[in-house]
């Protein structure tokens, strides 16, 4: 293992030229073709965004571009020369890195020991050479203007800073071309203008970026090269110039535009859920993340709830719920207080939650399609005790054509579900206790635009039969198109709430504190509470 | 358990990718496939087991030495039974061997007698207070396990341990280091005979504990695959935030597992000092281990969701006829627990090479099929 270098020492490639080539990469898995002989150009200096819907091939193009796995057919050219990556230290000594989604560092250790963790640099006597390793892991937190000292824990680092580390880690190792996989999904908005003005300073130095988000706007804001992919075959390849939104989404999807579910107004029932003064401290750090925030949803009303990650929002859904304890407020959901129920008992009152992450708190793996789905219904079809095979299996034929789940039967394992068909039972599973009102947690967070388009059809169909719906997004194009009214939040608060047919985008991602455009931020956090009620 | 049960337990392993679509009998058939892979090596081994001793010894297969077996295999898969709920809920119970020690210590006082304070009288309990109080005990001391395993999140590993030298110790302290033997017998001037009559009988030729451990293996399927509970159960085994989020009472589900755990421990302690005639210090000890054992060859996974009553059924009479197996056919005491050992390890990796090859193969027909496709298209 050489020296490390820092990524500031000059290169020998130009800004712009192609570093890596991917010639007709084809990949099968089983029955099923991932990639179909895609062509693809990989820039130094340049960051080449790859769009894609889930299963469209992103992640085995990836998965090959990093050694993870090798194609079936194809042929990848590393500086014009052809190249096979055996495996993913083979990839990282010839200088392509790949940072995933969730941080890959071992948080019982510090900051230097993971940036070194498998390259430790020796001593003549053959011991670690901890002083030098200090020495360059300060060098490249200063380079990426991130102080963080070499000998911090990682646990006490926050999901931006481990980011950060990451990217160290991988420059530590002589990187130059870096893969980026969703990095921005668990940073704030604060954490994810850092992150994009690192990626300005790598490419300025040469270094080649791929990235991938499901957060389309934000990754055409830092794109150079927009790389579409669907059904494993590449469609589009464009210079950022050339693109905007609805020409990604057509592309990703084949379709026209997104879907819009706005509505001509209409009289909503009575206030279902009614939360008042509601304040969440959080249990570990007594910091207060949910602030005194007051809302109602009435029956047959769709609320979004709009902010950034750290707004407080998962800490309101999960508290509505009943598995967080909340410090004060109100909860009455129909005029009665719920706030003392287990989440169970609220589930039977009628007020269940779906939630953000859905391989860890939504889907119970081990159980079958039928049987996620009639989990949280199963008292309705006890019959002296024991479960009614009869009207068990009633309820699931059911409950799946009604929220239209595509799978073989009930008995078919949910894992091997798509993750907008997983996502369809989790909900039709809290449709079925005959809910007045539903949570949902970032419903469409890793679903494909199809999908998502399904899933609110869902909900308006269930709106229309008087159900009232508390759902919480990060994307704006989301809230904009998908609901009756916008509340924001923003650091705990309620800031204000919306009309979607009567407001811009603008108006309100400025109220969440965010810029139009993270790259080029003219409004401040505070300009926009300022200019809030 | 019938081989039609819905999906709780049915689909335990991932299916290939083409599975059949659709259809009830299509369904039927990949259950019945599924769960005859995991219970199939457990039955497997227990035919091989059966097999080689019957030809290495006269004496195996002989009625007496069945129901000898018969009766050992009870007392463990009795306490396996209970083992599987914890271990289905990913959690483990070490304190059941203890608990099987206290509650014949208990019950051996109670024959003792009971000193009153204040008054200089004895009292005599019946016989099925007795059973009662010492079915209790044991119980109780699931409860304990329980409460502090699911309220305060303890790790159900050290809590239990703990929980296993609290009950020996007090079962130590309750005999003070004298065997309790001719007081079960009872005295019909005190009324509280009958122990034996019932504990250690043998209705239709069959020890009561075969017929304890029929009565309960039945019970549990039922719980298991048709109430909610049992479905509460895999569910919170297999993911408890998901759980919790359906509506599932997963502490209360975690709490009642151990009670269940306790419970059978205190069955197994009464039929135990029924059988040796004594309530003795070390009753029961290492007993935990069997019936880890027997659940886990059974096809139980620890990490929890996946496991079932048959499998640990069978699990017990593959320990149970191995045991016997060794010291029929003269195996030294000592070489015996290395062949055990080695037979619960191998159960285990049997049922790990059998799950990659089966990936493999599922990978490797699928390649071909690609293959074939590609060249009629060409």
């Amino acid at each position: 293992m050489s020296a490390p270098a820092t990524a500031t020492a000059p290169t020998d490639t130009e800004i712009g030229e192609v570093v890596l080539r991917a010639v007709g990469i084809s990949k099968t898995y089983g029955v099923t073709k991932a990639l179909k002989g895609v062509d693809f150009e990989v820039r130094a200096g340049q960051v080449t965004v790859l769009f894609g819907e889930n299963g469209a091939g992103k992640s085995t193009l990836m998965k090959i571009l990093s050694g993870v796995e090798q194609p079936t057919g194809g042929q990848l050219v590393l500086h014009e020369e052809p190249i096979t990556l055996e495996n993913t230290v083979d990839a990282v000594e010839r200088g392509i890195s790949i940072i995933h989604q969730e941080t890959n560092l071992c948080p019982n250790l510090n900051v230097r020991d993971n940036i070194f963790l498998g390259r430790e640099l020796h001593t003549r006597m053959g011991g670690i050479d901890y002083a030098r390793e200090a020495d360059i892991t300060s060098r490249l937190m200063r380079q990426l203007e991130e102080e963080i000292a070499p000998q911090t824990p990682v646990a006490d680092l926050r999901m931006g800073q481990q980011q950060i580390v990451e990217i160290a880690r991988a420059l530590a190792a002589e990187t130059r071309i870096l893969i980026m996989d969703e990095p921005t999904s668990a940073l704030s908005a604060s954490e994810v203008e850092v992150l994009f003005r690192v990626i300005g300073e790598l490419t300025a130095n040469g270094v080649a970026i791929v990235y991938i988000s499901h957060h389309l706007e934000e990754a055409i804001s830092i794109a150079d090269h927009a790389v579409v992919l669907r059904d494993g075959e590449l469609v589009a390849h464009e210079p950022a110039s050339e693109i905007d939104l609805p020409w990604v989404v057509h592309r990703m999807t084949g379709r026209q535009a997104e879907y819009d579910f706005r509505e001509e107004p209409r009289d909503f029932g009575e206030v279902a859920l009614s939360v008042r003064n509601l304040t969440v401290a959080d249990l570990g750090t007594g910091r207060v993340v949910v602030d005194d925030v007051s809302l109602d949803v009435r029956t047959g009303e769709i609320v979004c709830l709009y902010g950034l990650m750290g707004a407080g929002r998962t800490e309101l859904m999960e508290t509505l719920a009943g598995r967080d304890p909340m410090t004060a407020g109100e909860v009455l959901l129909n005029g009665e207080n719920v706030a003392d129920l287990s989440v169970s008992d609220r589930i039977s009152r009628g007020l269940g939650l779906v939630p953000e992450d859905r391989q860890r708190d939504g889907v119970v793996q081990l159980l079958s399609v039928g049987s996620n789905l009639s989990l949280a219904g199963l008292r309705s079809v006890v019959r002296r005790g024991l479960i009614s095979r009869g009207a068990e299996s009633d309820r699931i034929r059911r409950g799946m054509a009604e929220v239209t789940v595509k799978a073989a039967g009930p008995g078919t394992p949910i894992t091997s579900l798509s993750g907008g068909n997983q996502q369809k039972v989790v909900i039709g599973k809290l449709l079925m206790t005959d809910p007045s009102v539903l949570l949902l947690d970032e419903p469409t967070r890793g679903i494909d635009v199809g999908a998502k388009g399904e899933i609110f059809a869902l909900l308006f169909q269930e709106a229309q039969k008087g159900l009232g719906v508390l759902y919480v997004t990060s994307e704006i194009g989301e809230a904009m198109t998908a609901s009756h009214r916008i509340v924001v939040m923003n650091k705990g608060r309620v800031v204000r709430e919306f009309d979607p047919r009567t407001s811009t985008r603008a108006e309100v991602m400025a109220a969440s504190g965010e810029s139009a455009n993270p790259t080029t931020s003219t409004t401040t956090t505070d300009e926009a509470i300022g200019g809030t009620p | 358990m019938t081989a039609t049960n819905t999906s709780a337990e049915a689909t335990p392993r991932p299916q290939s990718p083409q599975s059949p679509t659709g259809g009830v009998t299509s369904r039927l058939r990949s259950i019945t496939l599924s769960s005859a892979l995991v219970e199939g090596r457990a039955l497997l081994a227990l035919i091989l087991i059966i097999t080689v001793f019957a030809l290495l010894s006269d004496n195996y297969l002989d009625p007496g030495n069945l129901v000898t077996i018969t009766k050992q295999v009870a007392f463990n898969a009795i306490l396996a039974l209970g083992m599987l709920m914890v271990i289905l809920n990913g959690g483990i119970d070490l304190s059941v061997g203890s608990t099987v020690g206290l509650t014949g210590a208990v019950a051996g006082n109670l024959f003792r007698g009971l000193d009153l304070p204040l008054t200089q009288a004895i009292m005599f309990p019946q016989v099925w207070v007795i059973v009662v109080i010492s079915v209790g005990v044991g119980a109780l001391v699931g409860y304990a396990n329980g409460l502090l395993i699911s309220r305060l999140r303890l790790a159900p590993f050290i809590v239990t341990l703990g929980m296993l030298y609290v009950g020996r110790g007090l079962t130590e302290v309750l005999l003070n280091g004298q065997n309790i033997t001719n007081e079960l017998r009872g005295q019909e001037g005190l009324g509280n005979t009958g122990f034996f009559e019932v504990f250690a009988s043998r209705p239709l030729g069959l020890p009561i504990s075969a017929w304890v451990m029929i009565a309960l293996a039945v019970l549990a399927s039922i719980l298991l695959v048709r109430s909610p509970f049992g479905r509460w159960l895999y569910a919170s085994g297999s993911n408890e935030r998901a759980a919790e989020l359906s509506g599932v009472p997963v502490t209360r589900v975690k709490t009642r597992i151990y009670v269940i755990a306790g419970t059978c421990a205190g069955i197994v302690g009464l039929l135990q000092i029924a059988n040796i005639s004594s309530a003795t210090a070390d009753l029961g000890q290492f007993y935990e281990l069997n019936a880890i054992a027997a659940v886990v060859i059974g096809g139980a996974a620890l990490s929890g969701g996946r496991g079932t009553v048959r499998g640990t059924i069978i699990g017990a009479f593959v320990i149970g006829f191995l045991a016997n197996g060794l010291v029929i056919v003269g195996v030294s005491p000592f070489w015996q627990q290395v062949i055990t050992g080695a037979v619960i390890i191998l159960a285990v990796a049997v049922d790990r090479i059998q799950q990659i090859a089966q990936n493999r193969g599922a990978a490797r027909r699928a390649a071909a099929e690609v293959r074939t496709a590609a060249s009629t298209s060409a």
